[in-house]
């Protein structure tokens, strides 16, 4: 019984200063050095929250990047349900579904015969991934100066301004965020 | 193997190997309530605490003591997240338009126990489920304390050896309050600002709606990400703010994030190994069983990346050259990234993984499963891991003393027929807690109907996961497992609690007894258990263990989906 009680005090009090006070501290701190990060990284255009640096949307317009595959939620891109397809290697229909965005990815470059960039493809675990490889942006340009009635050189001289280089040189994987780059396509080339 | 992958690889093992010396010379020092430099802010709070609940520091406690001081701490700390999560509309901070997902009793009890014992197997996902509250005070509190008596259970157990003739095994309480104040709490505080640095979120507001850049609706979701997300790692507990874990942008937002968070998941169990050298005051003998886990790690990661890079045999077959498996797999984190973190998170007893794992290919997916089953020995858990490696040790001093015809001993400690026992009831628990569920998962309507996304051996891959992470009290998942039905989440409840206390307890037992020999002197007939051949026993003994018990369920599972594609 003394334990129970002992160990009900030690639980409570303990959680106190670790659920209370620490996060309030870390709270407090991150919004005085960091404040935009700690809200979330919103991106503002003409005067509104077009989305987050950091979480991915979808595009359908052919003058934009589009985004990579995503299963969260019904139409994709929903962070109120983050997720990925979890199908497995030999899951037919995942077969099907790339094999079908491999096509439509085709279209973009009639006649390449190159291997499409696997990101562009397949979905993320999270679903809200705001990048692309860098080759799965350039895939697309083609496309999108065709939309526009620019050249191709032209998108590509955009997206290359956005492509994040490795940190450091070896972390992680060089990658093109597709909002702040499509922002962009707007500002240089004219709003579609 | 491209060079930056190989770099990254590299670096994380040398960063690991690096701090090894220092943060284990440093958690001797704490549990040895030698001088550190933060004893001027943190020894008034310590005695104040220990004052108020009427604890004698001084006051040592046996195994018993020491063990039923833990199982009741983890079964309050039980009780409590139960109590929150199941009356979470009457806290602070309940958006019920966003959290749709209800807390019902067995939900809640499933999660209770999940953190509770570390696992934080989540049968939820944290955006509809969770408010603000629930996450803080529930939830990243647990961490913090269920990671901080666990690595008090192993400190213990390592007094049980490096002691002789004692009765005592430490206080559990000043244990505990030392893991969290001098050891969890300061690396937290540093570490989410580094991670706020990186752009993990810290705010109150949960939802944010907006229209996006093509004029469509979109409902960011917030919340004081950072102060729970490192401790989740550094805890080694694993479960995520949101449903997609370290995947998710706001939990992992840059490479550089991914670092940190996988070196708070190694570095602590790491260096416990070099904390036992200490505490014996044989540096070597930490070395050595440092050495084995490097050795594991590295296999791990060698075969997961070729199978990674492979890629999917049923996509190779559908005619689509791919490169490299990236479905589930985010893009600042690549093929390279994930796996690291895949082998990180499995072998640490941490289920934040930053990929999905349901869709590796049959190998790949393997890797962490086949980490799991071996122990999670290549650093594993916050203590949990040390442990564990030492009783495979015994386990293998055992049979090679049979062999040879010697009792066998480790660290002058004689490894007996009662020894012996106990570390059998924890190497039979294993099979018993994973393969038992699993069958019976697997026969039952109630087990199956959870495959929502994949059937046949991927299915019965998904469901062997389920058991065996929660019985590892590691929690990641095969995610297309709908685990949230009465079924899954009392027979996950079951293999947590016998993976959690099935390993403490007989642990404890095994201190106490080794608590009260003393030492036996070294002769030329000892067999030096600071050697590479001892080593060699100690990888060997896993792997061989590993394999006799759980080859025949792999084979139908992830080798019979690898052999059919």
């Amino acid at each position: 019984m003394k334990l129970i009680l002992r160990s009900s005090l030690y639980v409570i009090v303990l959680t106190v200063l670790l659920g209370g006070v620490y996060p309030a501290v870390v709270y407090g701190l991150g919004q005085l050095f960091w404040k935009d990060k700690a809200n979330g990284s919103f991106v503002t255009s003409e005067g509104r929250v077009v989305g987050s640096e950091l979480i991915g949307q979808g595009f359908k317009n052919p003058k934009y990047l589009h985004s990579r595959p995503s299963a969260a939620g019904k139409d994709g891109y929903d962070p109120t349900s983050s997720g990925g397809t979890n199908k497995g290697p030999t899951d037919a229909d995942l077969a099907k579904s790339i094999a079908a965005a491999v096509e439509e990815a085709r279209k973009d470059r009639p006649g390449d015969s190159r291997p499409v960039p696997a990101d562009l493809v397949t979905s993320s675990i999270s679903g809200v991934d705001p990048h692309l490889s860098p080759d799965a942006a350039f895939w697309q340009a083609a496309r999108i100066a065709g939309a526009r009635g620019v050249t191709e050189e032209q998108v590509l001289a955009v997206i290359r301004r956005h492509v994040e280089p490795r940190t450091f040189g070896f972390l992680g994987e060089p990658r093109v965020n597709v909002l702040l780059t499509n922002l962009d396509l707007d500002r240089s080339l004219g709003r579609p | 193997m491209s060079l930056p992958g190989l770099l990254q690889d590299g670096v994380f093992l040398l960063c690991v190997s690096l701090l090894v010396r220092p943060a284990g010379g440093y958690m001797a020092r704490v549990f040895e309530r030698k001088p550190t430099f933060l004893d001027r802010f943190l020894r008034p709070s310590e005695a104040a605490l220990h004052r108020l609940m009427r604890v004698a520091p001084e006051q040592e406690m046996t195994w018993g003591e020491y063990a039923s001081a833990f199982i009741v701490f983890s079964l309050c700390g039980t009780v409590f997240v139960y109590g929150l999560l199941r009356l979470q509309r009457f806290f602070p901070w309940h958006d019920a338009e966003r959290i749709t997902t209800s807390m019902t009793p067995d939900l809640a009890f499933n999660t209770a126990v999940s953190f509770a014992t570390t696992t934080t197997w989540q049968a939820y996902a944290g955006e509809t489920t969770l408010s603000n509250w629930s996450q803080l005070v529930a939830l990243a509190s647990q961490n913090f304390l269920a990671g901080a008596a666990g690595l008090s259970v192993a400190i213990a157990f390592l007094r049980g050896l490096t002691r002789e003739k004692s009765a005592g095994l430490g206080n559990f309480w000043v244990d505990l309050v030392r893991a969290v104040l001098w050891i969890l709490l300061p690396l937290s505080l540093l570490g989410s600002l580094l991670l706020v640095w990186q752009g993990v979120p810290v705010t109150f507001r949960s939802t944010t709606a907006l229209s996006t850049l093509e004029g469509r609706a979109q409902v960011l979701v917030t919340g004081p990400v950072a102060p729970f997300e490192i401790i989740k790692n550094l805890g080694t507990n694993g479960g995520g703010f949101f449903n997609a874990n370290g995947g998710h942008p706001y939990e992992a937002p840059t490479p550089l994030a991914n670092s940190f968070h996988m070196l708070a998941i190694a570095v602590l169990p790491a260096s416990l190994t070099y904390t036992f050298g200490r505490l014996l005051g044989r540096p070597r003998h930490g070395w050595v069983l440092y050495g084995v886990m490097v050795a594991l790690f590295i296999a791990g990661l060698a075969v997961c990346h070729r199978a990674e890079t492979a890629g999917s045999p049923a996509l190779r077959r559908a005619g689509l050259e791919l490169s490299g498996n990236l479905e589930g797999k985010e893009v600042r984190f690549g093929l390279e990234g994930s796996v690291l973190a895949t082998v990180t998170t499995s072998n640490g007893a941490t289920g934040s993984t930053n990929s999905g794992l349901d869709s590796y290919t049959p190998i790949g997916g393997m890797v962490p499963l086949v980490n799991m089953l071996l122990g999670e020995i290549a650093f594993g858990g916050l203590g949990t891991g040390l442990v564990g490696l030492l009783l495979v040790a015994f386990l293998g001093l055992f049979a090679a003393g049979l062999m040879v015809g010697k009792t066998p001993e480790y660290a002058g400690k004689t490894i007996g027929q009662t020894e012996m026992k106990l570390v059998m009831l924890y190497t039979l628990a294993s099979p018993l807690a994973v393969l038992v569920p699993t069958a019976l998962a697997v026969r039952t309507p109630a087990g199956l109907s959870a495959l929502t996304t994949n059937t046949g051996t991927h299915g019965f891959t998904e469901i062997l996961f389920a058991f065996t992470s929660c019985f590892a009290n590691n929690g990641q998942t095969f995610a297309g497992l709908a685990a949230n039905s009465i079924f899954y989440n009392a027979a996950t409840v079951i293999a947590m609690m016998i993976g959690r206390f099935g390993l403490a307890v007989p642990a404890l037992a095994l201190a106490g007894r080794f608590a009260a020999q003393g030492r036996r002197p070294e002769t030329a007939g000892t067999f030096p258990t600071d050697s590479f051949l001892f080593a060699l026993v100690v990888l060997g003994t896993a792997l061989i263990v590993g394999a006799l018990t759980f080859f025949p369920a792999l084979c139908l599972g992830p080798i019979a989906e690898q052999l059919r594609s």
